[in-house]
């Protein structure tokens, strides 16, 4: 309550690094999908944060929909791994290359 | 030295949720076995919920609990097994050279930045709220529920078909390649 607010934010803006490091060098589209999880947590961190820094409900309610279109990213997203699985045997990103060009 | 300007209890509390999120993202990212990066997860979603109740975002982190730890993990578990690509993978293998070092320079450089900015405009600037204080009055429930039903109520009924149109898709998606393959048959 009252730790100032640059800890969260600061610890926010490292759990967004860690998940775009792992979105950048891992290759499993389910680990992508994980690292893309962690972002969107930095993320309701950071509006959790301002919430309390700005006395305003409304970053928690912002937060609220992140976690709704978040269930339903992953839930639409494994769908297309497992589309992709059954049709390749595989879920390496790096074999989804048919539009190189 | 740090623990004297602040009361014990908070520092030790926000030390113990920023270990958890820490190395479960690391772990994450650097464990071969997708199981394991699914279970440190965990460790990051319960992590985060601890500095929701330190800020007082009770209702957020049940639901972080609930929705993320609980449904959103086990999905990611109940996909690995039935897969059964719970096999290792190779992160040493590089597909592009230096990929990994310019991924981290990158990174490094962004959240460097971010903070450097943040810090240098006192992390935070803006008007205060003088209604709508989330820890004075009502419970945080109660406020953000009556936030959700009276400001955002547009944006509520949308996430209702968001979710429907999600269910649909999916089920399409799962669908579509037995009929490929009855077709095939």
């Amino acid at each position: 309550m009252s730790l100032p607010i640059g800890w969260y934010l600061t610890l926010a803006a490292v759990l967004f690094g860690i998940g775009a490091f792992g979105l950048l060098t891992r290759r499993s589209a389910l680990i992508m999908f994980m690292c893309i999880e962690l972002m969107l947590n930095a993320v309701n961190l950071t509006f959790v944060t301002f919430s309390r820094a700005f006395s305003d409900i409304g970053g928690q309610a912002a937060v609220f929909f992140v976690m709704v279109v978040a269930a339903a990213e992953v839930t639409v997203g494994l769908g297309i791994v497992v589309s992709v699985f059954r049709r390749r045997q595989s879920t390496s990103v790096d074999e989804l290359s048919e539009l190189k060009g | 030295m740090i623990a004297s300007s602040f009361a014990i209890p908070d520092v030790v509390t926000f030390v113990v949720a920023a270990a958890l999120v820490i190395f479960g993202a690391i772990g994450v990212i650097t464990v071969k076995n997708p199981v394991h990066s699914a279970i440190s997860l965990i460790g990051t979603l319960i992590g985060v919920a601890i500095a929701f109740i330190e800020q007082d975002a009770q209702f957020l982190a049940a639901v972080q609990v609930i929705v993320y730890a609980g449904a959103i993990v086990v999905l990611f578990l109940f996909v690995i097994m039935f897969l059964g690509v719970d096999r290792r993978e190779d992160v040493s293998m590089e597909p592009l050279v230096h990929q990994r070092s310019w991924a981290a320079a990158t990174v490094a450089l962004t959240v460097a930045s971010v903070i450097a900015l943040m810090a240098k405009s006192h992390w935070a600037t803006g008007a205060h709220r003088v209604t709508g204080n989330p820890g004075s009055g009502n419970t945080n429930v109660a406020h953000i529920g009556t936030t959700i039903f009276t400001t955002y109520l547009y944006a509520f009924e949308i996430t209702a078909g968001l979710l429907i149109i999600a269910v649909v898709g999916a089920v399409v998606l799962a669908r579509r390649s037995n009929q490929i393959a009855e077709e095939n048959a």
